[in-house]
């Protein structure tokens, strides 16, 4: 804390240089509306105020914050196999049995101590934690910027609305079903990408995200176009006829059950032959490929189990919006899954969940705020992003370390 | 064969491809210097147009004439949008210099999401209509309904804006420390070259073509809202793509062939697939030449 | 250093748990009151649909309260936005419901509306739109507890189409949709009138992408096919772009369009461009004593003129409470069957809805845009 009071005028200075320069900055936009429609223009000079008051406090409280990071970054990068206190609280056997029976409680007790709405949003956020955890294999792993990877939640949503719709079947039997049609497309997707790196990797995908709403959009013969689906089927337990509160909390523990079979899963795959290839695939792709790493099969292995787990939450989603057309599956939805596993800590499962946990329960928390939510959460990302740009639970590669003894 | 009919296909394509240029140009320019896809460009754009659209109206109620007023808001559209591009960079891109470079992607969405809703909360979801700048000539009415007076004005703006930049890229000292940033950052920084000053520079000329670009394409449609960056930004970023990211040739060839595409596809065939036939364009394109057209294939060393 | 993270990890843990804590218990409602529910585009690009409707019940909430409200108890309202988008509209309707609403006068987007019957027809709730004007919605019989206060999209298509061929005589028509639920249904059904009357050719079908760059292909593509007119769906964005471009390029085409872009704004947007541009949209009720005071309450309340399907809004606050007051309680049946037998003075006219959900009384007319502003014609 003393760094920063020794120049206590210098700082001044530089706080008041950024106010002004920020007053200048959004003197048009904040200060003047104009509305041509109305033919009014409005003074608000109360802005410039404002601008200028939390500039200066803003700015100056962003250096130090700032200042903040570059130290602690300066300890962890002379020992990187260091654990956030959080991790190692977790790993602590002592706190991390209790800990867990606790959570337990209260993920079970949850739908019945809470009312329908808060276990719906609770439904959707599991929803984006599968889809952050299949997300994470492709990104997070094997290193592969896959910006339309809503392709395959729309895959796995729309093959259960029309395979209920042509043929009627129930939500079980089209899990798999979705799940594999899924994987397909993503060996699909995967095969023409092979050979392209990094953004040219990631406009291709955005690529087929888009190409994959459109052709849904479009072609109104097969999937019934911008009116969608409507009228799917609710998850059901042996045909047992359920209230809409009782079917919400029986979809609530599916996803609970979906989502621990999802961890298990993708924490297996991560620790096996093929999770380390991914890993390789990540850190040097010429490297792997002179190990003995078969380039192709690890790219089309990773683009199809990421797709599965998309697959699967598409079905899930349909099953409980009962109502699907291709305008929820836009880039802006790859984007959020991207920012959910950038923003949990890429590669390490415990982060993709807080960070779908965070970035989906946020913004309906943030409802009080309703005009300036996406704001707060705009800059919330530029925040989480700056002063921590590893994310919210780093991933800690399994190091060995040797006992000299 | 309806040559007119392709004549104006080929002129709207020409059109579209230039307003995609002078926003990819910016996004291949900040590329090609610090390897990240600025997400917030679209907004930088759709600011540009915002600031012109104020300072015009403010300017048309006080009575100015007409031509003054068209060269005060397009001078304060551009000069703002560089100092947004300014701004951006130092918040939120300056202290994520070497981290992952996928952090530094989430924070450029991050502020583009900022950015939209800032100007949405501070003006209006509504659309507003946006005065013509450009009046229509008397002398090319005959033309007109080829092209428009507006359209020219695109084009010749176009033009002047990439001699510029190529003259500023190939024969000035700072185009040159850009060049030598560009190929080598840590070389550059060695050899004297301020990295930040570079830096900066680069992301204001590429603020200032995507505002140009800006005040264009809302003279010429007429109305602005505070979400025409996101999907303008996207489209330019694939047309920069297809050029080959990081060449500035490229990015002017491939907003080209970008327009192209969508206008022929759309006046030959059918507008309901343009997007879905200009990805899939693009998606062929880079599987014969996976660094985009004028891409510079790197080598890669182990 | 440690020290003081580990406390500000807490803090912000605490912090967050409290906001938790604090909107689960926001669900806790009181009794005693009935809750009327309003949903719909509050933010967003369609924004300046929905919100006009939630002055409407604002102010008719208002009146009625002060005079005692319905069944002597007070209305509440529980407004609750959408953004025209069907899984938030999903979300949305799950609040109302659990918050223990009474009945829903939304939403705007038909797309969002659908979403969100499933979860009302569950919990027997009934839901009345000012707006959502697709024709399944009613016709389909899947929800018996939607109404809504304006006509369906095949009504408007009829009427514009009849128009078209009847009264300006053409032949040569292209159909133009912008992809959406709505603009896309409305085409289709111009489409079939067209080529059912067998007076008039469908030169063009095509959809435009909104927010392009650009429609300077598609006008391209229109003024080769020499059509005479463009019968466009779509709201008043994508319809003002469009014909600001026609006119640009010299096009002298005809402009009919649906309700979406029968909206002062669409006016104020196109500017000259607008002038004679035809657009279908609610019977005019100008006249009507009701829409006077309504429109007066408004302006008096809010400082503006309203805007889109306020009065269909502001009629649709009117009958459910009518019914609700008829009806003697809040119960479904009785409520379902007080709207299909009572009639209700409203400032569209007096209505009451059919077997259906359609409003009987509730009907389109066709209007120009003269000198600025939208006159009826005929």
């Amino acid at each position: 804390m003393s760094g920063i009071f020794m120049n206590v005028r210098g700082e001044l200075k530089k706080s008041f240089q950024i106010s002004a320069w920020f007053m200048f900055l959004t003197f048009p936009i904040l200060v003047i509306r104009v509305n041509t429609v109305e033919n009014v223009i409005e003074w608000r000079w109360y802005n410039m105020a404002i601008v200028g008051v939390s500039t200066f406090l803003g700015s100056a409280l962003w250096r130090y914050l700032l200042s903040v990071k570059e130290k602690s970054q300066r300890i962890n990068a002379a020992s990187p196999g260091n654990m956030t206190s959080f991790q190692k609280a977790f790993s602590d056997k002592r706190f991390f049995y209790p800990a867990l029976f606790i959570l337990i409680g209260f993920v079970i007790s949850f739908p019945f101590l809470f009312s329908m709405y808060q276990a719906n949003i609770m439904i959707t956020a599991l929803i984006y934690v599968m889809l952050g955890l299949g997300l994470n294999i492709v990104v997070g792993l094997a290193g592969l910027l896959d910006l339309g990877y809503v392709a395959f939640y729309a895959v796995g949503a729309y093959s259960y609305g029309l395979l209920n719709f042509h043929f009627g079947l129930g939500f079980w039997t089209t899990l798999p079903i979705a799940a594999i049609l899924a994987a397909l497309a993503g060996i699909l997707l995967g095969y023409p990408v092979l050979r392209l790196r990094g953004d040219y990797l990631a406009i291709v995908t955005l690529g087929f995200g888009e190409i994959i709403r459109l052709v849904l959009e479009n072609w109104g013969e097969f999937s019934h176009g911008p009116s969608g689906i409507a009228n799917i089927p609710r998850p059901s337990l042996l045909g047992i006829d359920m209230t809409l509160t009782q079917n919400t909390i029986f979809t609530y523990f599916v996803m609970i059950g979906l989502v621990l079979f999802t961890i298990f899963v993708v924490n297996r795959l991560q620790n096996s032959r093929i999770g380390r290839a991914w890993i390789a695939l990540r850190e040097d792709e010429i490297a792997c490929q002179a190990m003995g790493i078969d380039r192709t099969r690890t790219k089309l292995t990773a683009f199809a189990l990421g797709a599965t787990w998309a697959g699967m939450g598409g079905v899930v989603f349909a099953a409980k919006t009962t109502f699907i057309n291709p305008a929820s599956f836009t880039i802006w939805e790859s984007v959020i899954i991207l920012c959910i596993v950038v923003l949990g800590g890429m590669g390490s499962i415990l982060g993709v969940i807080s960070g779908a946990l965070v970035l989906t329960l946020l913004p309906e928390y943030l409802r009080a705020f309703s005009e300036y939510r996406m704001l707060i959460f705009g800059i919330m990302l530029v925040s989480m992003m700056v002063f921590r740009p590893e994310g919210i639970i780093r991933n800690v590669r399994r190091t060995y370390t040797f006992s000299k003894e | 064969m309806d040559w007119e009919y392709f004549l104006e296909l080929l002129l709207g394509g020409l059109t579209r491809g230039s307003i995609y240029a002078l926003i990819a140009l910016g996004y291949t320019m900040v590329y090609g210097i610090i390897e990240l896809i600025n997400f917030a460009h679209g907004e930088i754009y759709m600011i540009g147009a915002f600031t012109a659209l104020i300072v015009a109206s403010v300017l048309n109620y006080a009575g100015m004439n007409h031509v003054a007023v068209a060269i005060l808001a397009m001078v304060a559209a551009i000069i703002y949008s560089c100092a947004y591009g300014f701004a951006i960079e130092k918040i939120a891109y300056k202290p994520l210099r070497n981290a992952p470079r996928l952090s530094a992607l989430i924070s450029a969405i991050g502020m583009s999401l900022f950015l939209q809703n800032y100007v949405l909360l501070a003006q209006t979801p509504d659309f507003l209509p946006f005065p013509s700048l450009i009046p229509d000539f008397d002398f090319w009415e005959p033309y007109a309904h080829i092209i428009s007076s507006q359209e020219i004005a695109i084009l010749a703006t176009t033009v002047s804006v990439m001699i510029l930049l190529t003259v500023m890229i190939k024969f000035t000292i700072i185009g040159k420390a850009m060049r030598a940033t560009a190929q080598d950052r840590i070389m550059a920084a060695l050899v004297g070259v301020d990295i930040n000053r570079v830096i900066s520079v680069t992301f204001v000329v590429g603020s200032a073509t995507a505002a140009i670009g800006g005040v264009l394409i809302a003279s010429h449609v007429g109305q602005i809202n505070f979400y025409i960056g996101f999907i303008a930004g996207i489209k330019a970023f694939v047309a920069a793509v297809l050029g080959g990211i990081g060449s500035i040739p490229g990015a002017v060839l491939g907003s080209l062939v970008l327009g192209w595409t969508e206008s022929f596809f759309t006046g030959y065939i059918s507008s309901d697939y343009e997007d879905v036939f200009a990805f899939l364009f693009l998606v062929l394109i880079l599987i014969f030449r996976p660094s985009g057209i004028l891409g510079r294939s790197e080598t890669q060393k182990v | 250093m440690k020290q003081s993270k580990k406390w500000i990890k807490g803090m912000v843990l605490a912090f967050m748990a409290a906001i938790f804590m604090f909107s689960g218990s926001m669900s806790w409602a009181e009794d005693g009151t009935i809750k009327l529910g309003v949903a719909g585009a509050h933010s967003g690009d369609l924004a300046s649909y929905g919100i006009p409707s939630v002055n409407a019940a604002k102010l008719v909430v208002k009146e009625i309260n002060a005079n005692g409200g319905v069944l002597g108890k007070q209305v509440e309202l529980l407004v609750e936005d959408d953004a025209c988008k069907p899984e938030i509209a999903t979300n949305t309707a799950t609040k109302l419901v659990s918050q223990g609403v009474n009945v829903v006068m939304g939403h705007i987007c038909s797309g969002a509306t659908k979403a969100a019957l499933g979860i009302y027809k569950d919990s027997n709730i009934i839901c009345m739109s000012p707006s959502a004007t697709n024709p399944a919605l009613t016709q389909s019989g899947d929800y018996p507890n939607f109404y809504r206060t304006i006509a369906s999209d095949d009504a408007q298509a009829k009427l514009d189409v009849d128009f078209a061929l009847n009264v300006l005589k053409l032949n040569k028509i292209a159909v133009i949709h912008d992809k959406g639920d709505y603009g896309k249904g409305f085409a289709e059904f111009a489409k079939k009138f067209l080529e059912e009357s067998g007076k008039a050719e469908v030169v063009l079908y095509e959809g435009i992408t909104p927010g392009a760059v650009d429609y300077s292909a598609v006008v391209q593509k229109i003024k080769r096919s020499d059509a005479q007119a463009v019968i466009f769906g779509g709201y008043h964005p994508e319809a003002s772009k469009i014909v600001t471009q026609m006119r640009k390029k010299r096009m002298d085409t005809i402009f009919i369009s649906d309700d979406g872009v029968k909206d002062d704004t669409f006016i104020k947007v196109a500017g000259e461009y607008a002038q004679g541009v035809y657009a279908s949209g609610p019977k005019d009720s100008s006249k009507n004593p009701l829409n006077i005071k309504a429109v007066n309450a408004h302006k008096e309340e809010f400082k503006s003129d309203p805007g889109a399907f306020y009065e269909n809004a502001y009629s649709a606050v009117l009958a459910i409470l009518n019914a609700i007051e008829k009806a003697g309680s809040t119960d479904y049946a009785a409520v379902s069957k007080a709207l299909k037998t009572e009639w209700v003075e409203t400032p569209i006219g007096k209505i009451k809805f059919d077997e259906r959900g359609d409003a009987i009384g509730a009907g389109f007319s066709v209007y120009q845009v003269k000198d600025g502003k939208y006159a009826e014609v005929k």
